[in-house]
């Protein structure tokens, strides 16, 4: 090929993606021949991992602004899809459909809040913290407000924030693995860790944005692919975006038809853990504005904070690629955002609607139990049906699932092919495994440039400096994998966590940072301890019982942290000195895209 | 006024049009989030199902791009503007 290889990455990508609809055809027709469902499973989990450590072992590098921000020349498209792969974990993928199908309205505050961060993403932050040239998000506050103890507040911030993130997004690669591959969960993790290190270990930053590119298109295809399938198979529209609202009525008909019935303790006790019934409208409103508004709120801030989402904006060639490249990372998150409630509908419709041959509500129990694919999935602990009246036939409110089972069992449901299953497989690892990437990566960079290097040893060579970055990435991924073997909190919840947890500590220093010339060292420094310890007090107030207030909740809890965080850092900062000359030029500075970055390209 | 400062009130500038407009699609409409979803929007979905799953998402997409054009020209206009062979 000619040209270099930044100009030939369509070709590359065109052909890789070529390949991959090729590998799934082949599937097919082995399926047809009689391949069995395990063997697929394994086969494309196998395949993609495989793919990507090949990606990884390509872009090892020995340059320090290589490993730290992949040379800063990602395209802007790219870097869309990357950040795209990054963003999207493991819950997005997996989960996401299943809270819809759930909680219906209270939980698309997510989607909205998931999304809506981004427009603060653009015009806040990402152009500045380009245009400042750093490695890493606390090399932006180090340089800004001056000293090793605000550099490493902010360091302890983005670990804590991205190591309660990173367990369950390992634990996410270990569930997939584990059923993929059909071994214990315990041995699974370890698998998962090994995928993840093999991307980014030899590369850094340069790895990882290759592989991610590479995961965005696995997952992507992975979650459109059978939303199509099932809508047009269904007859509910060959483009379902714009084509579901009939469903949607139907869903809200049936509801008011069978009702929402409650079940007694003694009932639900019986029910295994993790599942849930429908006990919740559709699409009718049914949380508080504030409710709903809050939990928006709060992902938004969050996403704003979540560094290793602002250092993909670090490794474009420029600050107005930065910009653009965040409406193109959004455009790509979208694709996959939009498509989850029209998922979540068809799933719901398809099981609860008598005139549909896959529904089971209003069936008898025993007819339920002898179908194939509630075998298979009451097996694997995600689908419950129990008779609490004794009535002999399955009610709406007798019949439970696990979240994941939205995304993992409703093409199996539906009536689609294994291969598409296999699929599914591979794309849900690839979601969990790029953000896993970006995590361990975003932590490791923090500690092995902004501690090591920027305050325990200034002198070292850069070879020992990407040695130590190395090491890093793997003590960090072990020690995260060893919590998520333990099992402590659910996906989603820790994911949750994470946005407050980055909101309280870093959203009001960095925003400042910018916005504010009279922002300085003692102001920030108080931000971001005063607002990390009273985020992590009031989680720690309401999980023990405490009642909260405000109506602030265990998901949310990083609006109080914030608010701590901008009083605390308006005040201190008003109360000494105004920062000296030179910082207040460097902040003029960062605000024209024009010009040299504040810090050197080495630095 | 010199032009950095005259450049730096018109991006400010701009920064409060793009909030104010995120503002309303991710939190203003929202406060009347039972009422809207009473009438029929796009595509025969209740509005404010229809702005959750796609019309506010959709939205910011077009935003960051407005955004990021808008910028652009506010830049060029004061001479801020990058060269491609800076770096």
């Amino acid at each position: 090929m000619k040209g270099s290889f930044i100009d030939n990455l369509p070709r590359i990508y065109g052909i890789y993606t070529g390949g991959f609809i090729g590998f799934i055809v082949i599937m097919a027709i082995a399926e047809q021949m009689g391949l069995s469902a395990k063997a697929i499973g394994i086969a494309f989990v196998a395949f993609t991992v495989f793919i990507y450590a090949l990606i990884g072992y390509l872009s090892r590098t020995a340059q320090a602004d290589a490993y730290y921000v992949a040379g800063r020349q990602v395209p802007t498209v790219f870097n869309g899809m990357a950040t795209a792969a990054d963003w999207m974990s493991g819950a997005s993928f997996v989960a996401m459909a299943g809270g819809i199908y759930f909680k219906g309205y209270g939980y698309m505050a997510l989607l909205v809040g998931w999304t809506g961060g981004y427009v603060l993403v653009a015009s806040l932050l990402a152009p500045y913290l380009r245009k400042f040239g750093c490695y890493t998000v606390p090399d932006f506050i180090g340089t800004r407000y001056g000293g090793n103890l605000a550099r490493f507040c902010a360091v302890v911030v983005l670990t804590v924030a991205s190591f309660t993130y990173v367990t369950a997004q390992i634990n996410a690669t270990g569930t997939i693995a584990s059923v993929a591959l059909d071994i214990p969960f315990q041995y699974a993790v370890y698998i998962g860790l090994i995928s993840i290190l093999l991307c980014s270990m030899l590369g850094g930053m340069r790895g990882v944005t290759w592989t991610q590119v590479a995961q965005y298109i696995v997952l992507i295809i992975a979650y459109l692919l059978p939303v199509f399938w099932i809508s047009n198979k269904m007859g509910a529209g060959f483009f379902p975006h714009f084509m579901l609202a009939d469903e949607v009525a139907r869903i809200g008909e049936l509801e008011q038809q069978f009702g929402f019935v409650a079940n007694s303790k003694e009932d639900l006790a019986l029910v295994p853990k993790g599942l849930a019934g429908i006990t919740k409208a559709h699409s009718a409103v049914n949380a508080t504005p504030w409710a709903f508004i809050s939990l928006a709120l709060a992902m938004m801030m969050g996403t704003a904070s979540l560094p290793h989402v602002m250092m993909r904006y670090f490794t474009t060639p420029s600050v107005k690629a930065a910009r653009k490249s965040v409406g193109w990372s959004l455009f790509f998150i979208f694709l996959l955002y939009s498509s989850a409630p029209m998922l979540a509908t068809l799933s719901k419709l398809s099981l609860i609607d008598p005139t549909l041959s896959t529904g089971i509500i209003g069936k008898s129990i025993a007819e339920v139990q002898a179908i194939d694919w509630y075998q298979n999935w009451n097996q694997a602990n995600l689908m419950f049906i129990s008779d609490f009246n004794g009535n002999g036939t399955v009610e709406l409110n007798e019949f439970f699932m696990g979240g994941k089972a939205v995304v993992l069992a409703t093409p199996e449901i539906a009536g689609l092919p294994y291969v598409i299953s296999g699929l599914v497989a591979a794309g849900g690892m690839a979601a969990a495994m790029s953000t896993a990437d970006g995590l361990i990566l975003a932590i490791a960079n923090a500690i092995s440039h902004d501690v090591y290097y920027k305050i325990i040893d200034p002198k070292a060579e850069t070879a020992k400096r990407l040695v130590v970055a190395r090491v890093l990435l793997v003590v960090i991924g072990f020690a995260g994998a060893t919590i998520a073997a333990m099992e402590i909190q659910g996906i989603l919840g820790s994911v949750i966590w994470a946005f407050d947890f980055a909101m309280s500590g870093l959203f009001f220093p960095l925003v400042l940072g910018v916005w504010w010339k009279r922002a300085n060292r003692q102001g920030a420094i108080a931000g971001m301890i005063l607002g990390l310890v009273s985020g992590a007090w009031y989680l720690v107030w309401v999980r023990s019982g405490g009642s909260g207030f405000l109506g602030i909740t265990q998901l949310t809890f990083g609006i109080f942290g914030s608010a701590v965080s901008l009083v605390s850092m308006v005040i201190v900062s008003l109360m000494t000195q105004e920062p000296d000359k030179a910082t207040q030029k460097m902040v003029d500075n960062v605000r024209v895209p024009s010009g040299k970055t504040i810090l050197g390209k080495q630095h | 006024m010199s032009n950095q400062t005259k450049h730096w009130e018109k991006s400010r500038g701009l920064l409060f049009i793009t909030l104010a407009i995120w503002f309303v699609f991710s939190i203003g409409i929202f406060l009347f989030g039972a009422e809207m979803n009473e009438v029929t929007g796009p595509f025969g979905y209740p509005w404010t199902y229809w702005f959750t799953c796609q019309g506010s998402l959709g939205i910011f997409v077009i935003l960051i791009f407005w955004f990021a054009n808008r910028q652009e020209k506010i830049d060029e206009e004061f001479g801020f503007s990058e060269r491609e062979d800076e770096e």
